[in-house]
């Protein structure tokens, strides 16, 4: 498939054909430019980057070159955070152009996107914005991701969402609704550990019963990633979904439980803001490696499957 | 027809959530919509104010990140509540946010709190076409080499293509200095000199260049990058700046990388 093969006439910059790295087992963290050289100078490593979409959909420069070097050397995830695939307009077909282009030009190993929304009437809010879970919603946001993935030419994987309020008009839970959105879109999930985490304590469910619920053997990543706590307007914790800190105690407790259902998934922990050096991110990574490989050789064979 | 059209809904088709969620978004103003919940009949007051803070913060920081010197010369609490007012007065219109603030110059302008630094809008000019710079499409300069192969009777009516970096900002005061001096970390020295300095902004590679254009400089490269012969650039540089030096400016500009080709002019 990736085999070296001449393809057109046009320039060596934009034609770069990558390894096929795999990532099952991996452990990963987001890539940030700071870390590059850092990352460079330490050569090849057993872990894979991901990167958000948008931030590489201009037309050329510096970051290009930096994905390029990360890419030759690593598997990479791109992860789209601008899609709004969970809105009700249709999807921005220039954006979804971008998107396109972008998995033709680094040939991830992951795609993802997330069940929410960030755009209404052409405004862009730069926030992973809730929905409501109605038989109509679910229609509208299958018929989305069926569109990325006709695009794109694959299947992506979509992110349970973390949230800190509710609809009224909601009619199924967030686990019913995911698990028949990937019947109806063959799209696989990307199940963020600590959004779990989060929505369960802010909407006063288990995240423990969340996750019994969710529908496992169509995950194809996991995140992890630190988050924030506040109050709600009753003084009880309302967890913000910051991606500043280590991860949570709690949320490597569920995490070790996920592994020991999922086997080998790619695990990537985020890390988005107040970024620290490149060690101590990877060491995050490392301790979720260290999880994977203990729940990856055996387990994986004999696992039931979850539905 | 309007009738039929309601009629025609789906029973369960969704109320539009995004119609009702996102009006308060950016704008304090609006209470929490109806429709939105906490668990057990808990408010959902800072629930929705943890969506509203996300947007407007992030969208703040964006800003930020677009116009560090511009940010360093008001300090954070000005330029955040400067920022504040123009992301809702002119949210993004697209998710990339490298293209952000498009409109913070004019938008500093205008505001009121920011006349007393009438150099401020041209130095964030400068961050945004440094910004414009460095994510544009990677394209090889024009190199001195195929300049020389023009024959010299027809140079006056080449015609040159401007490499997708190239940004000018003319300015009244010494925005560049000021951007220079704002955009690292260092200390800032006292500029003494008001003088007014145009502002060239290339990328003939990886690194974004900014210089300062000598007299006439900006009136040549500006008529050069509308499209105007060779020749006439010059003649209208010399016309506004009498000082003018040709030579000098075309070396510059091949150093720089202001273009990234050319044709032989004349009329079409």
């Amino acid at each position: 498939m990736n085999a070296v093969t001449r393809i057109g006439n046009v320039t060596p910059k934009v034609r770069l054909r990558f390894p096929p790295f795999s990532v099952t087992g991996l452990a990963g963290t987001s890539f940030k430019h700071e870390h590059l050289q850092v990352i460079v100078g330490q050569g090849k490593h057993d872990g894979f980057f991901e990167v958000h979409a948008e931030n590489y959909m201009g037309a050329g420069g510096p970051p290009h070159r930096a994905l390029e070097k990360i890419r030759t050397d690593h598997p990479v995830s791109i992860h789209g955070v601008c899609m709004s695939i969970g809105g009700q307009e249709p999807l921005d077909a220039a954006h979804l152009e971008r998107f396109r282009a972008l998995v033709a030009r680094y040939e991830p190993a992951l795609v993802s996107e997330h069940l929410a929304w960030s755009t209404h009437e052409s405004t862009y809010f730069n926030d992973l914005l809730p929905l409501p879970y109605t038989k109509a919603t679910l229609v509208r946001v299958a018929d989305h991701i069926d569109q990325v993935q006709d695009t794109i030419g694959r299947s992506i994987l979509l992110e349970n969402p973390s949230t800190y309020m509710a609809f009224s008009e909601s009619t199924m839970s967030e686990t019913d609704f995911l698990r028949v959105l990937v019947r109806r879109s063959g799209c696989g999930l990307l199940l963020d550990v600590n959004n779990v985490f989060v929505s369960a304590t802010n909407q006063g469910y288990s995240a423990v019963d969340y996750l019994a619920e969710f529908p496992m053997s169509h995950v194809g990543e996991i995140h992890l990633a630190g988050h924030a706590e506040q109050t709600d307007d009753e003084g009880d914790p309302l967890l913000i979904d910051s991606h500043d800190r280590k991860v949570a105690d709690l949320v490597w407790a569920l995490f070790e439980s996920v592994a020991a259902r999922c086997g080998p998934v790619p695990t990537l922990v985020e890390w988005d803001s107040s970024i620290p050096e490149w060690p101590a991110l990877r060491a995050e990574a490392e301790a979720a490696q260290a999880i994977l490989d203990r729940h990856a050789p055996d387990i994986s064979g004999s696992a039931n499957a979850d539905h | 027809m309007q009738t039929t059209d309601l009629i025609g809904k789906p029973a369960d088709a969704a109320p539009s959530y995004p119609a009702v969620l996102a009006p308060g978004l950016t704008d304090p103003e609006y209470k929490t919509p109806a429709g939105v919940i906490g668990p057990n009949g808990k408010s959902a007051v800072k629930r929705y104010n943890v969506y509203r803070n996300n947007v407007t913060v992030s969208l703040i920081d964006a800003l930020a990140a677009v116009f560090p010197a511009t940010q360093r010369i008001t300090g954070v609490e000005f330029f955040r509540a400067m920022a504040r007012f123009y992301v809702r007065a002119i949210p993004p219109r697209s998710p990339l946010l490298f293209e952000y603030g498009r409109e913070f110059p004019e938008f500093i302008e205008r505001y009121e709190y920011a006349r007393p630094m009438p150099y401020l809008a041209d130095t964030a000019r400068i961050e945004r076409a440094w910004l414009d710079a460095y994510h544009a499409a990677d394209e090889l300069a024009l190199a001195a080499q195929n300049l020389a192969l023009i024959p010299p009777k027809s140079i006056a009516d080449v015609v040159f293509v401007a490499h997708s970096a190239t940004r000018i900002v003319r300015s009244q005061f010494p925005a560049l200095s000021i951007f220079v001096a704002n955009r690292g970390e260092g200390p800032v020295e006292c500029i003494e000199t008001f003088i007014p300095e145009d502002t060239l902004v290339t990328r003939p590679d990886q690194q974004v260049i900014v210089r300062r254009l000598p007299p006439g400089g900006a009136e040549f490269l500006t008529q050069l990058l509308m499209g105007q012969s060779f020749g006439d650039a010059a003649a209208r540089a010399l016309e506004t700046s009498p000082d003018f030096d040709l030579e000098r400016n075309v070396a510059g500009m091949i150093e720089a990388g202001v273009f990234a080709s050319f044709r032989a002019g004349g009329p079409p």
